[in-house]
């Protein structure tokens, strides 16, 4: 058994045999907003953080991330009733069209603002452009994340 | 013989209904104690089978139609709630159940009636025809752009108005006042001269008993309070917290997974697979020949797929096995070639006689085009749950065609009906991918073998190597112009038809039109891929149209529109196009502007694209802009974002997608050989609505057969090179990049 630590939360998995962080995190923990698009790293859905930094989870054996604080899309609100900034900007921006992908683009953006909290155009590029969206909403992801760093300037001037 | 515009459309289904109201629209529900049952709880009223009525006057429009991001459960509930005249707070959706009494009786009529000219003794009768005929059909689509201009236009506006009748008929006879004094708003009857109002909620156990009206009178569009407004959908919230749930998130008590590799060449079979599960595979449940495919049931989804991908599978050899591309496309060109000279081929349209005309043409235009097979890629890869138990079934999957999947489920395993449940879930992208039942039908193969729910995944190489696809095709193109560059002639020979059958007109006024086709046939199973045939024809019409105009000397833009002189709706979006995208100013060097326009599912769209060709050869895609008649936008940010979505999926087959065939299988297998689209290479995208007041088109399909001609006529622009083979990354366009010292 290994102890993983998600959201917070201990959890005792069955990480043997290489098995990547992705199927441990849906199927042993439930935890199914993280999503399985490629398994090879070529599109983002199941990005989380290990310790803050994005990482293709279908990808990362899930033993490499015992002892560190593995994030997924459930655990970045700040509680139950409030949204993260980006969450919320998706909202109002009506970002998602299937949603498939949009737990990865999120958890993503939430990395990219973490680090640059108001990103150029091309900044946003390069740090998105490892989720793909089959239905096409880069114009109002971009648009979303622009819309939580303004929200973030003005509540950090405060 | 009368015409069925958009307003007779709706007054003879109601008026001839008669048929339409009592038999579909608007079937009483609590009178059928059927649909009482498959979607009414404890004290709710079921006014019709589209909604019912909680006591705490909540309202619930009921949805025949899947949820794949198209905003549909959000367009319809709102077409609903503004005939009704509910409280928008206070109203909710329900995906209808799969059921025959769900069946898309309004949608398959809209297909084939459409703006068709019925014999008028039909007209009583046509709606229970079709009825049956979808019943029996099974048939509970979405796809076709169809949801809000047919069932939203035909069922949920009719359910509404009806509704909002049936509670003012009983309010009326409640107070003892006419009719005609009483005002509805925000779910509330009112009777302002005497000052007394009730609750739909506190009318409706009386309104029910009312008589259905036949003729419920539908709002004009300057009565709308909803439609024409972008309320926010209902499915985002849980799209931004991970708590909506796909297909793949099923979880079922007890449930194991499994996953399938099948004959990587078409029609091939397993030869040979050693089914005994060693001890050394751990967590392994069970190894299953499927007769054309092996899967591997275990305790998760790793465990069993890397037991597939080690375990030894011989398929046998088919007539297939050693098919490459290039013979698949000389098969093509050779069927072509007898089909024209033994004079087999099938005519789509003629009018006039092309063939002397284009003789006695001072200019002839040829052109020979070829586009390749394309995969759907949905996001979300396919896959089902299945639970296979006392003689029922019960699958969870998302399906645009819920119904089509229990009658398959029940066909296979030769059960009635009744005892399939299908559990629909959202849907990671559908495309017209999600309308088969192939990957449900494996799963309840699966889990007949097992006596616990399995879940059945595709990795993403099986996903891409055994979808439905669309076709590869060849086209020969030819016009003839007299001396002032006016066309005369048109003959167009391509493979394959499909649907919709209209796709391969042309919308130019050209007399001596020829257009044939021949059906060669591959062993690649065809699927329905967004648009269906209007993505090959919108690219080859406004793509040919583009050499015509050129060679005539003309501005492309202006030479559209004096072929399109006597249609309204197009000269209006040509001309918005034309504004907006600042048509003819001047661009930096080795950009192009490319315009195309097609009309498909009702709706007609333009686009501009704005390219760069780099000295590399690569070709950049700064910025589209869209103008589309849709005759009226329902959810106009809905709608926009349905048109840059179409925008972005043919933009990535025009660019990169092509599927190829090798030993008779297909050769790519994940998004490193079939890229798509991604943020870095999206273009600035502006849509623009024009609601003109016609009929209501389809939204989900219509902006995506324009880009790929709009962006090669744009790099013929930018290049003089003309792009006839897909994908452009295929081509070559270094060579015509001028320096920019």
């Amino acid at each position: 058994m290994t102890s993983l630590t998600i959201n917070g939360k201990e959890y005792k998995v069955n990480a043997s045999e290489g098995i990547p962080l992705l199927w441990v995190i849906r199927e042993q923990c439930g935890l199914t907003g993280t999503k399985f698009g490629c398994g090879i790293a070529q599109c983002g859905a199941c990005t989380v953080h290990l310790d803050g930094q994005p990482v293709r989870s279908c990808v990362t054996p899930a033993v490499s991330a015992e002892g560190k604080n593995i994030t997924t899309i459930e655990g970045i609100a700040p509680d139950k009733n409030t949204l993260h900034v980006v969450q919320q900007a998706w909202i109002e921006e009506q970002t998602p069209q299937c949603g498939y992908c949009q737990s990865g683009q999120i958890m993503s953006a939430v990395a990219l603002l973490n680090e640059n909290p108001s990103p150029s155009d091309e900044e946003i590029d390069a740090a998105m452009s490892g989720n793909i969206c089959r239905c096409g909403m880069y114009g109002r992801i971009k648009s979303a994340i622009k819309r939580a760093s303004a929200t973030l300037q003005s509540s950090s001037a405060l | 013989m009368k015409k069925w515009t958009r307003r007779a459309f709706i007054g003879a289904g109601v008026l001839a209904g008669g048929t339409l109201v009592i038999g579909i629209a608007i079937r009483p529900g609590n009178r059928s104690s059927k649909v009482a049952g498959l979607i009414a709880s404890e004290g709710e009223t079921v006014m019709n089978v589209w909604l019912k009525i909680a006591p705490d006057n909540t309202v619930t429009a009921i949805i025949p139609h899947a949820e794949m991001g198209q905003g549909v459960h959000t367009a319809l509930a709102m077409m609903l709630a503004d005939e009704m005249d509910a409280d928008w707070s206070k109203v909710k959706f329900q995906e209808a159940p799969a059921d025959k009494e769900y069946a898309n009786f309004t949608l398959l009529k809209g297909f084939v009636a459409g703006n068709a000219t019925f014999p008028k003794f039909m007209e009583g009768t046509i709606d229970g025809v079709f009825l049956t005929a979808v019943k029996s059909l099974n048939f509970q689509i979405t796809g076709g752009s169809a949801s809000v201009r047919f069932t939203g236009q035909q069922a949920m506006r009719i359910a509404g108005a009806a509704a909002k009748s049936m509670l003012m008929q009983a309010a009326a006879d409640t107070w003892k006042v006419p009719m005609e004094e009483l005002t509805a708003k925000n779910s509330i009857i009112n009777h302002p001269s005497s000052q007394r109002s009730s609750t739909f909620a506190e009318l409706a156990p009386a309104a029910v008993k009312v008589n259905i009206p036949t003729q419920p009178k539908l709002k004009s569009p300057e009565e709308f309070t909803l439609m024409g407004t972008s309320q926010p959908r209902f499915d985002i919230p849980a799209k931004v917290t991970g708590e909506a749930k796909f297909g793949m998130d099923v979880q079922v008590p007890g449930m194991k997974y499994a996953t399938i590799k099948a004959a990587p060449v078409f029609g091939s079979k397993v030869k040979s697979v050693n089914t005994t599960v060693s001890s050394g595979q751990q967590g392994v449940k069970k190894i299953l020949n499927l007769g054309d495919a092996v899967a591997v049931i275990a305790d998760g989804f790793w465990q069993a797929k890397i037991t597939l991908d080690a375990l030894p599978i011989e398929f046998e050899t088919t007539e297939n096995s050693g098919l490459n591309q290039e013979e698949i496309m000389d098969r093509y060109r050779k069927a072509m070639d007898i089909d024209l000279a033994e004079g087999n081929l099938d005519t789509h349209f003629k009018d006039g006689d092309a063939i002397t005309a284009l003789e006695q043409a001072a200019i002839l235009v040829e052109a020979e085009y070829q586009l390749p097979f394309l995969a759907h890629a949905t996001m979300e890869p396919m896959n089902c749950t299945a639970w296979v138990h006392d003689g029922k079934c019960e699958l969870w999957c998302g399906s645009q065609n819920p119904l089509g999947v229990r009658a398959a489920a029940a066909e296979l395993l030769e059960i009635d009906i009744d005892q399939v449940t299908v559990h629909n879930q959202l849907l990671g992208g559908g495309f017209g991918r999600r309308s088969e039942t192939d990957v449900m039908k494996q799963a309840i193969l699966i889990a007949k073998e097992v006596d616990y729910p399995v879940k059945l995944i595709w990795s993403r190489e099986e996903d891409t190597q055994h979808d439905v696809y669309r076709e590869a095709t060849i086209s020969r193109m030819k016009a003839g112009l007299d001396q002032s560059g006016l066309p005369i002639a048109y003959a167009h020979q391509f493979i394959f038809k499909h649907h919709p059958p209209e796709a391969a007109d042309i919308p130019y006024s050209i007399p001596n039109q020829l257009i044939q086709y021949s059906s060669p046939g591959s062993h690649v199973p065809w699927g329905n891929w967004r648009s269906v045939d209007h993505s090959t024809h919108g690219f080859l019409t406004e793509s040919f149209i583009d050499e015509i105009a050129h060679a005539a000397k003309q501005d492309p833009f202006a030479y559209r529109k004096s072929l399109t002189k006597d249609n309204s709706r197009f000269q209006r979006v040509l001309d918005l196009v034309y504004e907006k995208s600042n048509w003819g100013t001047p661009l930096p060097a080795n950009w192009g502007r490319g315009i195309a326009i097609a009309q498909s599912f009702g709706s007609i769209v333009a686009e501009v694209a704005e390219v760069e060709v780099g000295i590399d050869g690569k070709v950049k895609v700064h910025r589209v802009v869209c103008a589309v008649d849709p005759g009226f936008a329902i959810h106009p940010n809905g709608f926009i974002a349905q048109m840059e979505s179409g925008i972005i999926y043919g933009l990535a087959a025009a660019m990169t997608g092509e599927i190829t065939i090798e030993n008779g299988a297909v050769a790519q297998g994940n998004f490193h050989n079939y890229p798509v689209t991604r943020m870095n290479e999206a273009p600035k995208i502006e849509t623009h609505i024009i609601n003109s007041g016609n009929p209501p088109g389809g939204g989900g399909e219509p902006s995506t057969p324009v880009i790929a001609p709009a962006v090669t006529n744009a790099i013929f622009d930018a290049t003089g090179i003309r792009i006839r083979q897909f994908p452009i990354s295929k081509n070559d366009l270094r060579a015509s990049i001028r320096p920019t010292t």
